[in-house]
């Protein structure tokens, strides 16, 4: 306390006025915009509904990724940057049977069938990389300072990347159409397309088997317990080399569903889709709290909802031009409004307990 | 000891002399390089140097592509010699952003070997790599940016190494207008781009075309290059009530756009265009089924030279193929001014040294008059514009990619379908 001299003070005083202005700059700016668009009235109800759905089918798929980083950082301490890179072999798997199924008619003659096969081939395949990944590139560096593995990480995460775009080329493919899924769906009255339905659902659905794993499991037990203490849990017989090979297997076919529903959406499959999503995902599990499962479901989805109605809701009414430019702007300053107010996440545990 | 040393001493010095004079003599008749800019010296062990700078990996690759296959053609039919030396081609990939455009530029520009550049294929790498080459002396050939300012009189003189035989999008853009206002009769349109310096301008020019012309623009939006979700900016568009949605973007967006404009409410049945940034088969792969019945302006292959089917024919044959995109000709092209005028001011000695002086080599391109290319009749304008600009609009009949192929005569895809 004896070194804090004035001029400290007063740094620290402009430092943390700054902050604060800039936090009540941000919150003024959604308020004042999004009672401007309210009342300018440009959008019907149904545009709203289309906004929030994109915005949830988007956020889901962020959601599904951001498991994987969740969780390996839960059990390992460590950020998988190849993470982004698993969802992309999940896509690619799941392009190259889709394809097979369409081509050979069975696509169009069993739908669900199809679909949920093709969800599983990719799952399996990013599962596979996955664990390779971990016995390559992580399992060696194990006993290594932090900064090692995450170096090896961005790593295996060019090596992925550089390694399909060797096999599959630099261009993209167009993911084929599954034609029991066009058109729409009356909710409520509402014309919603039937993909982004399945793709929430299907995407629900694989957050709650995940949870039901990691809650009511011996194995989800296991997995705790390494996450708390791998010493401990060993002493206790559970193989640790097991239960993270199993952790990053999980995640990764996580990664891998997402890969399948994305490319359902968005219709795309190429060598560097993973890049960005993967960088989002992360982004949400940050949001959410990083190693807390329900934490990366809800991040995922508010920094999908944000995107999404953002640009129309608040920045188009206060001025700003081209508003969807600024798309990843709003995800990135949310980001650090929320870990301003909250700097463990929104569902994240303090701090002080882990360190 | 010391006396030895002495005589060892001097008779090095000797030795030395005598071989300095030899050596001396022809050195006084070499050429001596007066030139503003300096000389790239061309030994006659050595390759003539040309280099290539474009897109060359990730979704907009067969761009770059595309235009480096009309500057391999262009070299071979030269017979891959200049005054008896190999011609040497080397590439660097400019990845269709400013900054991959300044990393090329400043590698391509430490290379004094180069005699002369031709490049880029994005606006953006242009905007981020041209000071670079001009300041080193450089002057490079784009056969592929469009951004009407590229070529502006008051462009500046960073500029002044830049030339190209690309149109201006004053001329693609009028284009794109007049279809759309005269032969599709749509009075209200909506524009799409992604920030990029080549989508940017095009759209503006057309938008400000259409409204000269009497259309309303009902909504001018913008994406990131790499967004995904298009589905809350074509809500958006869909809310301005459009009849014909513009997005002259590249081929991951538009692709995106493509795929996923059919499914918004409002736009299910609305006309959609995009340029030469997205007239490639690469676009059907990423765009899907969508595509077809779209609108894509594009240089008119129809009304090139008869030269012109000869280089498609060479192309085929050595590639395998269509021409991927839309470039290779004015890149085949390119190639040839800048030999043609290297052929002017370039000193040959009488041991097959050559020297390039470089602000000649310059203002040889700028004074290319009557040039008989493969896309017209070519004249430089001292602002650089070389280019003959005839722009089509053509349709997508079939979006399957394996069917691309709009030089062909009997079944093109896309096809022709104005003027």
């Amino acid at each position: 306390m004896m070194r804090t001299s004035f001029g400290e003070r007063v740094t620290d005083w402009a430092v943390s006025g700054f902050l604060w202005g800039f936090r009540i700059l941000i919150i003024l700016i959604v308020v004042l915009g999004t009672f401007l668009t309210i009342r300018a009235g440009k959008y019907t109800s149904e545009q709203w509904i289309d906004f929030v759905v994109s915005g949830i089918s988007q956020g889901s798929i962020y959601a599904l990724i951001a498991l994987g980083y969740t969780m390996v950082y839960g059990i390992l301490r460590m950020i998988n940057f190849a993470h982004g890179e698993i969802f992309m072999t999940g896509a690619f798997g799941g392009y190259f049977l889709a394809t097979w199924l369409t081509g050979i008619g069975f696509m169009d003659k069993y739908p669900a069938i199809g679909f949920i096969s093709a969800i599983l081939f990719a799952m399996l395949i990013s599962a596979l990389i996955a664990m390779l990944v971990e016995r390559i590139a992580y399992r060696p560096l194990r006993g290594a300072p932090r900064l090692v593995p995450l170096i090896s990480a961005i790593g295996a995460s060019f090596f992925l990347q550089y390694t399909f775009r060797g096999f599959f080329g630099p261009g993209v493919y167009a993911y084929p159409r599954i034609k029991a899924l066009d058109g729409d769906w009356a909710i409520f009255g509402v014309e919603i397309l039937k993909v982004k339905i399945i793709v929430i659902v299907a995407a629900l659905l694989m957050m709650a088997i995940l949870y039901y794993i990691v809650m009511f499991t011996k194995m989800g037990k296991a997995m705790r317990a390494v996450s708390e203490n791998k010493d401990v849990a060993a002493l206790m017989g559970i193989d640790v080399n097991r239960i993270i090979v199993t952790t990053f297997a999980l995640g990764a076919a996580m990664a891998g569903a997402a890969g399948v529903l994305y490319s359902l959406i968005f219709r795309q499959v190429g060598f560097f889709m993973g890049f960005t999503p993967g960088i989002k995902a992360f982004t949400a599990a940050v949001l959410g709290g990083i190693g807390n499962i329900p934490g990366a479901m809800v991040g995922g989805l508010v920094l999908g909802i944000l995107e999404s109605v953002g640009p129309a809701l608040f920045l188009e009414s206060v001025g700003i031009d081209r508003p969807y430019q600024l798309k990843d702007a709003i995800a990135y300053i949310m980001l650090v409004m929320i870990l301003l107010f909250r700097p463990s996440g929104i569902l994240g545990e303090r701090i002080s307990k882990k360190a | 000891m010391n006396k030895r040393l002495f005589a060892l001493l001097s008779v090095l010095v000797l030795a030395s002399m005598v071989l300095a004079a030899c050596g001396g003599a022809p050195a006084a008749a070499t050429y001596e390089c007066a030139d503003a800019l300096g000389c790239v010296k061309v030994a006659p062990d050595e390759p003539v140097h040309v280099a290539y700078w474009g897109v060359l990996s990730g979704a907009d690759g067969s761009l770059g592509e595309d235009s480096k296959r009309g500057v391999e053609i262009a070299i071979e039919d030269l017979g891959g010699k200049f005054q008896g030396h190999d011609i040497l081609l080397t590439t660097e990939d400019a990845l269709c952003t400013p900054e991959g455009g300044a990393t090329a530029a400043t590698k391509l520009a430490a290379d004094t070997s180069i005699v002369g550049l031709i490049g880029s294929s994005c606006s953006d790498e242009t905007v981020g790599g041209v000071a670079t080459l001009t300041n080193a002396g450089l002057t490079t050939i784009s056969p592929s940016n469009t951004r009407p300012v590229l070529t502006d009189p008051a462009r500046g003189p960073d500029y002044a190494g830049y030339l190209r035989t690309a149109h201006s999008d004053a001329f693609q853009g009028k284009a794109v207008a007049e279809f759309a206002y005269n032969v599709l009769k749509v009075t209200k349109a909506a524009t799409i781009h992604d920030g990029s310096a080549y989508a940017q301008a095009l759209q503006q020019v057309f938008a400000d075309e259409f409204t000269a012309m009497g259309g309303t623009i009902v909504a001018q939006e913008a994406v990131a290059k790499d967004a995904t979700d298009m589905g809350p900016v074509l809500t958006t568009v869909s809310a301005a009530g459009p009849e014909f949605v513009y997005f002259p973007v590249f081929v991951a967006a538009g692709g995106y756009i493509a795929a996923q404009i059919r499914d918004v409410a409002g736009l299910e049945t609305v006309a959609i265009a995009g340029s030469d940034g997205i007239f490639t088969a690469d676009f059907l792969k990423a765009g899907g089924a969508n595509t077809e019945g779209m609108y894509l302006s594009s240089p008119d292959f129809g009304l090139f030279p008869g030269g012109y089917a000869t280089f498609v024919e060479k192309h085929n044959a050595k590639y395998g193929g269509a021409p991927l995109s839309v470039f290779h000709a004015h890149a085949y092209d390119a190639t040839n001014i800048l030999f043609t005028a290297l052929e002017k001011v370039a000193v040959v000695e009488a041991d097959g040294t050559i020297y390039v002086p470089r602000q000649a080599l310059r203002d040889a391109i700028y004074a290319t008059k009557d040039f008989q290319g493969i896309t017209g009749t070519l004249a430089c304008s001292a602002s650089g514009d070389c280019g003959a600009p005839v722009i089509a609009i053509y349709e997508i009949v079939n979006s399957d990619a394996a069917a691309w192929n709009p030089q062909d005569t009997a079944n093109p895809n896309p096809k022709k379908i104005y003027p």
